[in-house]
């Protein structure tokens, strides 16, 4: 009965440490489950996400062709900041190179840190829409009541689909320093 | 029958303690058992009440009874109620009672853990009754759980009190399946009597066996992501917040790696206890009892890998949907061959039809059902197209209530006469089996209906074209939880008394396995199986 009694802790604590292996495989899909996205190449059908520098000297500018693109902005509730576009809508040709300014203003008697997330509408532009320099690739502080202009290169890859004849660039500021709440 | 009876000599302990020490203290397998069963029948009507308001609330297009946000929290809670309170406890119960006496075992290998997996459950069903209530106790309570049982961020994140509630009930309810599934694989795996070697064990104790794996590696990873979401809430991280360089998609990803294989935890023990009822009803041995074996290990190993089907529509690379797609329709192939393998049992079988028959007849063919719309759902394009509508609700419901909750029903008729020593009355157990089904299919037949027609689902109104799909099956839905009582009354009669039942209480009980449950008497006594029989 004792040897029983044995083997069955044996068998409990190897249970145990599958138990104890699986809690951390969790935790450990917090760094692997980007990388994998990444070096897969699995995440998203857009490709690379619209969001880093990108190289435009490899395609020239496509002059048959004419391409709206709209800019939109969006505060999320817990920034109480004002932010818009200079510029509503501009057209470019693929491949030429454009620049639009933003305005944002902190409205509140404080230093705020702020994340600009972009969002292009018709998603499946997203890996043809190439920033060169954007302020959503870094974080924006802005003193109490200090108000802004920032800009916004991009190109669109002249592999971009016919179909797409309008484009919407869209940002949503986020505040950083607190977590989203009610 | 050696050994059958209860022999004190070098025991501490003569039959139960009185009083409330039996059962708070309680190390015994039926005892716990019978624990578990009463625990999920309390569950089963409080989620069917639920299930109430929310076809109440669904009767007429327009708000009525509460705000949205209520109903929300209904939805939540009526999944989390069913799954882990009702579902999961009940087949917990049923392993608990059986397998034990299946495979000639004096009791569970680890009875002091038995006993704290049980007692987790009670806390656990506080918690999420505070869930509930927090908005309305606390005076800074927050919103409802209003997110539905995925606990989605950002949503879950900005959620008021009730969430914490709902985390703290998902961490006991995970710890305590966790603690009860390193039980039974223990006991198969240690604690068979000589000569039951693991191809003689009747298939609800291999079903078990799957379960018990599949929960051990899958609640572990549910309870961090929901300790995850709780540090984001109150400790400042952000896994799952994209202003902080978190990513909500990783919190679908680890929910559903766990709520995939859920859905195999939740069906495998009813198809185990189909792998008992269909031989002994048709009086043959069971057909391709290695294949079904086989087929089990399949599902739960190919269950673990196609999580993902549940999130299409979040943007993941062609690539990887069409992996997932084609890794669920496989799952097609061993479920069918489970069903038709219980279909050539039945061939040819001498067949009579009590109740968990007639259960186990329904459930092959409405399982089925949710098989051809789960084949649906599947497809990539079809999916973007039924994803979050009624459609989805019609396909689980006809999976999770013929698949699981039908065939813990059977399971309950099937061993209630074992489990009291009294037959339950055959025709009020009829009645109950075509009210029950002929209600179910009124109340999420329609669902196709509207769901294909575009109605979406966790919406607490909907569009009038819709109504009287809606009218249809909410009036099947009252009839349904109505049905319900009728379940109540069978099984307290059927304890209180009735005819005596044999050993063998089915003219087949033991036909085709070699289970060692029908060799005891019932009710069977105390403490069975103290000395270990021997099986040829």
């Amino acid at each position: 009965m004792n040897d029983r009694a044995a083997q069955n802790r044996k068998v409990m604590i190897r249970l145990g440490m599958v138990v104890a292996g699986m809690f951390a495989f969790g935790f450990a899909m917090v760094p692997l489950y980007g990388l994998i996205c990444e070096v897969g190449g699995i995440n998203g059908v857009a490709g690379k996400a619209g969001g880093r520098v990108a190289d435009t000297a490899a395609f020239g500018v496509d002059k048959n062709r004419l391409i709206t693109v709209q800019f939109d902005s969006t505060v999320n509730a817990n920034l109480p900041w004002e932010f818009r576009p200079q510029t509503r809508q501009i057209q470019v040709h693929p491949g030429e190179l454009a620049s639009v300014n933003y305005y944002v203003k902190n409205t509140t008697d404080r230093a705020i840190t702020g994340q600009a997330v972009p969002g292009i509408t018709p998603w499946q532009v997203t890996k043809d829409f190439k920033k060169l320099e954007c302020f959503c690739f870094t974080q924006q502080t802005l003193q109490a009541g200090e108000g802004k202009e920032m800009a916004v290169r991009f190109a669109i890859d002249p592999a971009v689909a016919a179909e797409y004849q309008t484009v919407t660039l869209s940002y949503t500021f986020m505040n950083t320093e607190q977590v989203s709440k009610n | 029958m050696s050994g059958a009876v209860a022999h004190d000599d070098h025991h501490d302990h003569h039959g139960p303690p009185k009083g409330w020490q039996r059962w708070l203290y309680s190390t015994n397998h039926k005892d716990i058992g019978t624990m578990y069963l009463f625990f999920a029948l309390f569950m089963l009507f409080f989620g069917g009440a639920m299930a109430m308001y929310i076809r109440a609330e669904l009767f007429m297009p327009g708000i009525q009874l509460a705000s949205p946000d209520f109903y929300n929290n209904m939805v939540t809670d009526h999944a989390l109620v069913m799954v882990f309170g009702m579902v999961m406890p009940a087949a917990a119960g049923m392993a608990n009672w059986m397998i034990p006496m299946m495979i000639g075992a004096p009791d569970m290998a680890l009875p002091r853990l038995n006993n704290l997996s049980f007692w987790l459950l009670p806390a656990a069903a506080l918690m999420l009754i505070l869930s509930i209530l927090a908005p309305y106790i606390f005076p800074d309570g927050g919103t409802p759980v209003n997110t539905g049982w995925t606990l989605l961020p950002p949503l879950s994140v900005q959620a008021g009190m009730g969430m914490d509630f709902t985390i703290f009930a998902v961490h006991l309810l995970g710890v305590s399946s966790i603690l009860a599934s390193i039980n039974i694989v223990t006991t198969i795996l240690n604690m068979r009597a000589p000569g039951m070697t693991m191809l003689k064990m009747p298939l609800f104790v291999w079903a078990w066996f799957f379960t018990g794996l599949l929960l051990i590696a899958i609640m572990p990873v549910l309870a961090g992501a929901v300790t995850m979401l709780l540090f984001d809430r109150h400790f400042g991280t952000s896994f799952f917040d994209a202003a902080g360089g978190g990513d909500p998609i990783l919190f679908q990803h680890l929910f559903w790696f766990f709520g995939h294989p859920e859905v195999y935890v939740l069906l495998l023990p009813s198809i185990g206890v189909l792998g008992l009822i269909i031989p002994t009803f048709s009086r043959k041995p069971l057909f391709g009892y290695k294949p079904l074996v086989g087929g089990m290990a399949f599902l739960a190993t190919l269950g673990m890998v196609v999580w993902a089907h549940h999130q299409y529509t979040i943007g993941m690379s062609l690539g990887a949907t069409n992996y997932f797609m084609i890794g669920t329709i496989l799952i097609s192939i061993p479920v069918g061959l489970m069903l038709l393998n219980f279909i050539f049992t039945m061939w040819r079988g001498s067949l009579t039809f009590e109740t968990p028959m007639l259960f186990g007849i329904a459930i092959i063919l409405m399982f089925s059902f949710a098989g051809v719309t789960g084949v649906m759902l599947a497809v990539v394009p079809a999916d973007m197209q039924y994803h979050d509508t009624m459609f989805v609700v019609a396909h689980f419901h006809y999976a999770l209530i013929p698949g699981a909750v039908f065939g813990l029903y059977a399971g309950v008729f099937y061993w209630l006469p074992k489990w009291t020593g009294h037959m339950y009355d055959e025709r009020l157990g009829k009645i109950f089996f075509w009210w029950t089904t002929i209600s179910f299919n009124i109340t999420f037949f329609p669902q196709h209906f509207s769901g294909l027609a575009g109605m979406p689902r966790r919406i607490v109104d909907y569009s009038i074209q819709y109504t009287e799909f809606n009218v249809i099956s909410s009036i099947g839905g009252f009839m349904f939880g109505l049905s319900h009582l009728l379940f109540l009354y069978i099984i307290f009669k059927t304890i209180r008394g009735g005819a005596k039942a044999p050993a063998k209480p089915w003219e087949g009980s033991q036909i085709g396995t070699t289970g060692l449950e029908w060799t005891l008497p019932s009710p069977p006594p105390f403490h069975s199986f103290t000395e270990a029989p021997v099986v040829k």
